[in-house]
């Protein structure tokens, strides 16, 4: 059987920029809007499974004040008054914060993430924290100890991760907009999956102060919503310098609105010859495929380049990765926060205790290899090696760029797949980002947009890479591709 | 014989050296970083490890870093790097140190050091920036452990010196030009009892003459330049008994026990920890430019051995003096507001080196002195050695001044008044007194007169006392030598 949507569910289906159009002619209330997406998750989340909490008395109160400010009409901005969730990441003062790890399953954080912050001072309105996988480590999202989250396309497959309640909410058409974060494809491949927008932009370009960290180096945060424009202003939103994170970038963030018209014409587009890897999925080759030839049609030159270490970017993720994430999770040792076990035994009990009842099995697994790969004696064979080739991967684009203004090719290999079909084959599972991964090594921006769906009309994702700090080409190609087609549009029937 | 003598063996030392930088607020967070608050009342998010927190540079701790890079002649690195040091212990709440490893901030320095009187000099291997730990302290009486994070994220600089250090005393000397020097700087109180400064100590020996080094040893817990010293003695013993009788060195680390005089056995190499070093992701590299060091140099404040160099040639004081009143900042700096008032440089020398000295100490008591509140002004002191040098109090009168200045608080010159104190300089009165004093040892005139001219003193010394120490004894003399002539 199928949810349909009521009348005032319908208004949840809105993109951000047609919502804030008429919360701006007051033909509409942030209130309205916020009860239709609180109805709305009422009615579809026990099938999709989105959220973690929901934080329904804090947005219509948010609401309530966002309709005074859209009254006065002065200080309104891009996202004043429109209903958002944020994965379980962010940290939201007095909202509990997860992670989706038993280990911090009653964690309430006492400030806010810069990102939290910045929304709440641009007058958006927090409906909610949504699932993830566990600290961030995984590709589906089943790896989350608090929920289960499915593609809202079919119940029975996943939404991607490690953003997937950032993607499947956004699909689900529950909110407006949301923000993921994104190590190694966790906003791209379930904004794929879900056959939404979603981007990653520039490392360091939004604030990774209050974002629980997975690895360093390579986290960074982004929107999710379901078209291009409404991905540019969630982005505009919350990015640029934060004084509390001295990775965070200095140099000023573009007017990403105002420069996403304009089309594709004489662009060069850029098509890694090793992005059409071998195990693709024929359906989403030919998908990518129709999409580089509907840029043709607008206008745009296609040019094959060479990326030629991709096929070492998995290795070198998952050494740099697993390295920096055991070591910024030493910090949940049950002795300030989250759960403690065996507190009265020994020192070493108690960490031993703790952390193998906090922390699931991929946490684990990933604490322990990055262990090893610091060790004395095998740093120099991993961590340093993988730093030099990240270096390699990093020089492949800045090479490829001097030939193109962006690059494009496929998200993830195949569309989402079935339910526990990979949890017991790490390896599978760490294949879905193959494509994806290089972007965080080498910090570049890159956002994925639907551009088709395959037999069983799961979507499929085409993926736009920029240069360095140039977000605004990414976000300018895919508006004009999104422009020109109907993919965007496509809803899901969500069955309960 | 001493084990060590016996073997002609000579020590390889090399000394880590924590120092706490005194800035208000901590390494990488905006909390104070002073000492004496209550539990944990010096904590943020960040410092306590918060999930979700970054690091962001105190950069007034770098600037300190950069003074003591340029006063021990360091060669500063325009990029260095920071790392993390992973571990876990309560008391390391990120459970890893930032700090930094394969590039530190600075390196290649220098520090010279006077042992009776022969000089040499220290090489510094390197110097390098990194936060605190906070503390954990143990509840026996509900048998648990509670955990402080005040002290977790201040800054401190480790000193790392070369192993050029050949004995315990040069040990200590070290430390104490170390200590001479940061606090000259301003940058560290040097309190080595509350630990803003801190000595581990690596230690080896080899044959005298040879230039290979044997297997060494690291020792802890030393915080007291006694420590340090009797620590050295104790492993300098125990390492040459266990070589003569043909056994070998354990590489190992080891804790100094005060109580009991002895090092014992921490973890042996096998227990070292592996401590997985690698780059801080969330910190940019660190780049000091030109500017910032010349802008550092440009407000560097005078240093020990300039300061010392100064006082030999502009109060004419000799070397030891000099070395003595140098040494510690706040004593050279009490000496010349001293001179300041009072231009007599060598007398004021010999009474900050005695009698001041000896009171710093007394009001200490079995701690450190602290020359920075010596009960009597230097000011005070001037007026008494000026009541001195113009002839109104003898200097031995001078000395019971000294004390009663020191009880009261009060100015020389009321006390002189009060206690009728005035030297005696009438020439006329003190005659009387030198005829009447001869005339009542006549039969040690007769001696004097007959070789035995030591007795000269005796005279004086009647004279003096008969007065009741006013009497001038520059008259005296005089009036001595004319009757006895």
């Amino acid at each position: 059987m199928s949810v349909t949507m009521s009348a005032i569910e319908q208004l949840s289906s809105l993109s951000i920029e047609e919502a804030s159009a008429l919360l701006r002619k007051r033909e509409l209330s942030s209130r309205e809007l916020t009860e239709a997406c609180l109805q709305r998750i009422e009615s579809s989340d026990e099938a999709v499974g989105s959220f973690l909490e929901i934080t329904a008395e804090l947005a219509l109160e948010q609401a309530g004040r966002a309709d005074q400010r859209l009254a006065a009409g002065d200080d309104v901005c891009a996202l004043t008054g429109i209903p958002v969730a944020l994965k379980d990441i962010f940290l939201t003062k007095g909202v509990r914060t997860t992670c989706a790890s038993r280990l911090l399953e009653n964690f309430v954080p006492t400030f806010d993430s810069t990102v939290s912050e910045r929304l709440y001072q641009a007058g958006a309105v927090l409906v909610g924290k949504v699932n993830m996988d566990e600290f961030a480590m995984g590709s589906s999202c089943e790896n989350s100890a608090l929920g289960n989250t499915r593609n809202p396309w079919d119940q029975q497959k996943v939404a991607g991760g490690s953003s997937g309640g950032s993607a499947a909410c956004i699909a689900a058409r529950q909110v407006l907009g949301s923000y993921g974060t994104d190590t190694g494809g966790s906003i791209r491949l379930p904004a794929s999956y879900c056959g939404i927008t979603g981007m990653k932009p520039t490392y360091g370009r939004v604030s990774r102060y209050g974002v629980i960290a997975f690895a360093s180096s390579l986290d960074q945060v982004g929107p999710l919503a379901t078209t291009v424009r409404g991905a540019a202003a969630l982005l505009e939103t919350v990015a640029g310098h934060d004084r509390r994170d001295s990775t965070s970038i200095k140099e000023p963030v573009p007017d990403y609105l105002g420069l996403l018209e304009g089309g594709v014409e004489g662009m060069r587009i850029g098509v890694p010859r090793q992005y059409f890897v071998e195990g693709i999925d024929p359906q989403v080759a030919s998908a990518v495929h129709a999409a580089l030839a509907r840029f043709e049609e607008l206008g745009a030159q296609i040019i094959e380049v060479d990326l030629p270490h991709s096929e070492y970017a998995v290795a070198t993720y998952y050494l740099v990765a697993t390295a920096e994430a055991s070591s910024n999770l030493g910090r949940y040792d049950g002795v300030r926060y989250g759960i403690r076990r065996g507190g009265d035994g020994a020192l070493l009990d108690m960490y031993g205790a703790t952390r193998n009842a906090g922390f699931g099995t991929e946490v684990k697994r990933r604490i322990m290899l990055g262990t090893y790969v610091l060790s004395a004696g095998y740093y120099d064979a991993y961590y340093l090696k993988a730093m030099k080739v990240r270096t390699l991967i990093r020089r492949d684009f800045l090479r490829a760029f001097e030939q193109c203004d962006v690059i494009a090719g496929p998200t993830s290999p195949g569309t989402a797949f079935e339910l526990g079909s990979r949890t017991a084959d790490p390896l599978a599972m760490y294949m879905s980002d193959v494509l994806t991964i290089s972007v965080n090594l080498a910090g570049l921006p890159a956002l994925s947009l639907p551009c088709g769906a395959d037999s069983h009309g799961m979507p499929v994702g085409l993926q736009i890479i920029g240069k360095a700090l140039d977000e605004a080409s990414v976000f300018k190609t895919a508006a004009a591709y999104e422009a020109s087609t109907d993919w965007h549009h496509r809803l899901p029937e969500i069955s309960s | 014989m001493s084990h060590y003598d016996q073997g002609g063996w000579e020590a390889v030392i090399g000394l880590e050296v924590h120092a706490q930088l005194k800035t208000e607020s901590k390494l990488f967070c905006g909390c104070s970083a002073s000492f004496g608050a209550g539990p944990n009342e010096n904590t943020c998010p960040v410092c306590t490890a918060m999930p979700g927190v970054l690091p962001v540079l105190n950069r007034r701790a770098v600037d300190y870093a950069i003074r003591a890079a340029l006063a021990t002649d360091s060669k500063i690195n325009r990029i260095s790097r920071w790392a993390r040091k992973n571990y876990f212990y309560p008391d390391l709440p990120k459970a890893y140190q930032i700090t930094q490893y394969e590039q530190p901030y600075c390196e290649h320095g220098k520090v010279s050091v006077e042992v009776d009187g022969k000089a040499t000099v220290v090489g510094l291997t390197r110097i390098h920036m990194e936060e605190d730990a906070g503390k954990n302290v143990h509840d026996p009486r509900a048998d648990r452990s509670l955990v402080d994070l005040n002290r977790a994220s201040v800054p401190l600089l480790e000193i790392v010196s070369e192993p050029d250090i050949r004995s315990p005393a040069e040990a200590a000397a070290y430390m104490r030009k170390m200590r001479s020097i940061l606090r000259y700087l301003g940058i560290c109180d040097g309190n080595m009892n509350e630990g803003s400064m801190r000595c581990d100590a690596n230690i080896s020996l080899r044959k005298r003459g040879s230039d290979t080094l044997g297997t060494r040893t690291e020792t802890k817990n030393l915080n007291s330049f006694r420590a340090v010293e009797k620590a050295l003695a104790y492993e300098i013993e125990r390492q040459a008994e266990i070589l003569n009788s043909g056994g070998s060195i354990v590489q190992e680390t080891r804790l100094w026990d005060a109580d009991r005089g002895v090092t014992r056995s921490m973890r042996g190499k096998e227990e070292a920890h592996d401590y997985r070093y690698f780059p801080e992701p969330d910190l940019l590299p660190l780049e000091i430019d030109d500017e910032w060091i010349e802008r550092v140099r440009a407000a560097l404040p005078e240093l020990p051995d300039a300061r010392r160099n100064r006082f030999i040639r502009d109060y004419q004081l000799p070397e030891y003096d000099a070395a003595v009143l140098t040494a510690s900042k706040e004593l050279a700096d009490y000496y010349e507001r001293a001179v300041a008032r009072h231009n007599n440089p060598k007398s004021l020398s010999n009474w900050v080196m005695g009698d001041i000295i000896r009171i710093a100490n007394e009001s200490a008591g079995e701690a450190e002195a602290d020359y920075s509140s010596i009960p009597l002004s230097p000011e005070k002191l001037a007026a008494m050695v000026a009541l001195i040098d113009d002839g109104t109090i003898s200097g031995k009168i001078a000395k019971s001044v000294f004390t009663k200045m020191v009880e009261s608080g009060e100015e020389p010159a009321v006390i002189v008044e009060r206690e009728g104190w005035v030297q005696l300089s009438d020439s006329s009165q003190l005659e009387a007194m030198v005829v009447e004093m001869l005339e009542a040892n006549a039969d040690k005139v007769e001696e004097y007169r007959g070789g035995k001219e030591k007795l000269f003193g005796f005279f004086v010394g009647q004279v003096m006392k008969a007065s009741q120490g006013k009497a001038s004894p520059q008259l005296v003399n005089k009036i001595l030598k004319e009757k006895l002539s």
